[in-house]
């Protein structure tokens, strides 16, 4: 736990840029979550996968941000986008029509959103309460406040990490959140104090079996011990992952990055944030009894 | 349990999963030099009886949205009796209503969308495709009339409604209606809540009913006549009574159907295609392979023949999780695979932690034998505690006691049930499965297996 310091410095080049745009620009939420249009094309085969490609791209032509294509019966096709107005859809399907003559549109209404704000702020308050069964949890098996707290961190801090990066992600490349992301929090949630707990379970080991020793020294030969597992359980998610992003279809690409991260993350801020954070607080509470002592 | 009795039971486990991995009339056709396979394979069907319980029910890999498509249904709400500026918050609130309801249905992950086309007010609901579909739609469609009423004579044997005068409390008044436990004796009960409006109403009433009784109709026919017990001020109260879990989930599910700030009906009914294209799908799953066969080749490389066990015990736990799917049955998207998918990564992380283990004990110089059960035995407190948290956090986010504050929302659920069903079953697979396998096979040196170990 010598660099202490130096993990510090790195989370913080990761997470203050990704909260600085959070604050700043937010997310580029997607339709999941603000609503948008659906609109209803007839005449046009969208089942086949060529014609459907080549609808998608002339909406991206266009600026327009198609969610999702769907077929419906034999000429029929049903498209989820962001609102736009009555201009830019006509425009749009002058533009189809260039393509596929016998085009007609038949629907054309402003749909809500999948996920509204109560679902949104229901989740939330489970993710609490999840954060909190686990923090009585660990506290409980570890019989120290400290290690549920520190772990609860960890966990903060790797929700962050992925929310700040898919933030700028948003701000520059445009990337949307959307129903997919809120599963892969939830996901990189579990994963890291799943993570966490092991290497706080070898540091619980090696106080039992070295009574007396010092705290820092103890959780150093436990960090260095679990080494081997964490880097050989991240390699195997990652290797999965990997293979997902680049040989994976575009429609899942960032919900696997967003993983991807996720995974990284949770596996660097168990050595890495929640066990320095419990070194933190150990001595200086040490200092403090001193201190009165 | 002794090892060879366990692998027996492994293998039944396996073999059975199998036949229900299988898909459903798919043909296959196999040229082996002279063999030829040329036949339907179909996964079974589970039909038992044991006395009067009979079990009859038919596997299928239920396909999410995104992958199958499903019914595209439009529903109509009419505003004809709402305000105008009422008329956005009517919609919002029976869209919630629907939504409750399909999910209530079990159906997982639908789309419920709120839609205005002029002065038209509607509500889009896509079901995956399912085989109830219009049992389905005819729940998810229904308006019902429910009224709270109140007996003009309660000396009469007449329990209908002739016998019953008006409140002035209608479903419009009622928010919603759940099923929730008695935390101290575990008993279902019927929790109700009502609007601000309503909530005034119903006070009234039940300030002037206390120790009377008030029946409710659905449609002109009585579902519940629950004594008043005391006023009920605060727009929140629950009927409470000797229910089954069944009967009480009827009960909230009449209640639900009423509770609609307006009357709906069906407009369309259509089926769609899947959102992603069959491409997507395919890359998806060959990336998945791939991905899977790394690990495997990591797992053997690194472990050597031991690595090869665990490799052999995650085969096991994909093909168990896969029939799992399809006997509760899990709805699988896209992202659901992807989550699979990565639950193999975490499966593997059990025998990882157990292999660690074992190295260390082997090189503290302990007996083969000895080092492996230790291994075993230590490793455990970690996996323990490591899953137990991942399980809390499905309970919650899976809500199974339908809480009103938390979410029932088809997507979240899935996600919840999908990762439980992994812990669990990587629970089973990376150790008793393993260890089993182990115990049983593995007789050759461990030398290879120690060479292997990482130098500090």
């Amino acid at each position: 736990m010598r660099y202490k310091w130096v993990y510090l410095l790195i989370s913080s080049l990761v997470l203050v840029p990704g909260l600085f745009s959070l604050f700043k620009w937010g997310f580029k939420p997607s339709i999941d979550f603000v609503g948008g249009t659906l609109m209803e094309i007839t005449n046009v085969q969208c089942q086949d996968a060529g014609v459907a490609a080549k609808v998608r791209q002339i909406f991206s032509e266009n600026n327009v941000d198609l969610g999702t294509l769907q077929s419906s019966g034999e000429k029929t096709c049903l498209l989820r986008l962001k609102t736009i107005t009555s201009e830019q859809n006509e425009k749009i399907i002058e533009v189809l029509k260039k393509e596929y003559p016998p085009i007609q549109q038949t629907r054309f209404e402003t749909v809500g959103p999948i996920l509204g704000q109560e679902l949104l702020q229901k989740t939330f308050i489970a993710a609490i309460l999840a954060i909190l069964g686990i923090l009585s949890y660990v506290a409980y098996a570890f019989k120290n406040l400290k290690f549920g707290v520190s772990a609860i961190l960890a966990l903060f801090h790797d929700v962050l990490v992925m929310v700040g990066i898919f933030s700028l992600l948003g701000h520059f490349w445009k990337v949307e959140i959307d129903t997919l992301f809120v599963t892969a929090v939830l996901t990189t949630m579990s994963f890291s104090v799943h993570d966490t707990i092991v290497v706080f379970d070898r540091i619980r080991e090696t106080l039992r079996k070295n009574p007396g020793g010092d705290f820092e020294t103890m959780t150093n030969k436990a960090v260095t011990e679990t080494m081997g597992r964490s880097l050989n359980n991240s390699l195997t998610i990652v290797f999965m992952l990997l293979a997902l992003l680049l040989l994976g279809g575009q429609t899942t690409k960032f919900f696997i990055l967003a993983l991807l991260v996720g995974t990284i993350s949770g596996t660097y801020s168990s050595p890495f944030v929640a066990t320095p954070i419990l070194v933190l607080w150990q001595k200086w509470e040490e200092r403090k009894r001193k201190l009165r002592g | 349990m002794r090892p060879q009795r366990l692998l027996l039971l492994i293998i039944f486990l396996t073999v059975l999963s199998f036949f229900i991995d299988l898909p459903k009339n798919y043909p296959l056709k196999l040229t082996l030099g002279q063999f030829k396979i040329d036949q339907v394979i179909s996964a079974p069907d589970f039909n038992f009886a044991l006395g009067s319980f009979k079990i009859s029910k038919e596997i299928y890999t239920h396909l999410g949205l995104d992958l199958q498509g499903g019914t595209h249904l439009i529903l109509e709400a009419d505003m004809k009796e709402i305000k105008d500026q009422d008329r956005n918050q009517a919609l919002d609130s029976a869209r919630s209503v629907i939504e409750r309801r399909v999910n209530f249905y079990g159906l997982t992950e639908p789309v419920v969308q709120s839609a205005k086309v002029g002065e038209s007010f509607r509500i889009i609901v896509e079901l995956p495709g399912i085989k109830e579909k219009d049992r389905a739609i005819a729940e998810i469609g229904q308006t019902a009339k429910l009224e709270f009423r109140e007996w003009i004579s309660t000396q009469s044997a007449d329990f209908s409604l002739n016998n019953t005068k008006e409140t002035g409390i209608t479903g419009k008044d009622l928010k919603r209606a759940a099923i929730e436990f008695d935390p101290n004796d575990g008993n279902p009960y019927v929790a109700i809540e009502f609007t601000d409006e309503g909530g005034k109403k119903f006070s009234d009433l039940t300030t002037r009913l206390v120790n009377q009784r008030m029946p409710i109709f659905l449609d002109e026919k009585i579902i519940s006549d629950p004594t008043v017990q005391e006023p009920i001020t605060g727009g929140k109260g629950r009927i409470t009574g000797q229910f089954t879990t069944d009967e009480a989930k009827k009960l909230a599910r009449q209640l639900n159907a009423g509770a609609l700030p307006v009357p709906i009906k069906v407009l369309e009914e259509r089926s769609v295609g899947a959102t992603l294209g069959q491409e997507s799908v395919q890359k998806s799953l060959r990336a998945g392979a791939l991905g899977l066969g790394m690990v495997m080749v990591f797992m053997w490389l690194y472990y050597g023949s031991l690595g090869f066990l665990a490799d052999v015990a995650l085969m096991i736990y994909g093909l168990l999780s896969l029939a799992i799917f399809k006997i509760i049955p899990i709805t699988l998207t896209l992202p659901g695979i992807a989550g699979f998918i990565l639950s193999i990564g975490m499966a593997v992380d059990a025998n990882i932690l157990i292999f660690e283990r074992m190295k260390e004990e082997l090189r503290s110089g302990k007996q083969w034998q000895i080092a492996m059960e230790l291994g075993f035995g230590r490793a455990w407190d970690s996996i323990r505690d490591a899953n137990f948290t991942t399980l809390l956090t499905c309970f919650i986010l899976f809500n199974p006691m339908g809480w009103g504050f938390l979410p029932s929302f088809g997507m979240v659920r899935g996600f919840a049930l999908n990762l439980a069903v992994g812990v669990l079953l990587s629970l089973f697979t990376g150790i008793i499965v393993t260890r089993t396998l182990i115990r049983v096979f593995f007789k050759g040196s461990w030398k290879g297996f120690m060479s292997s170990q990482v130098q500090k």
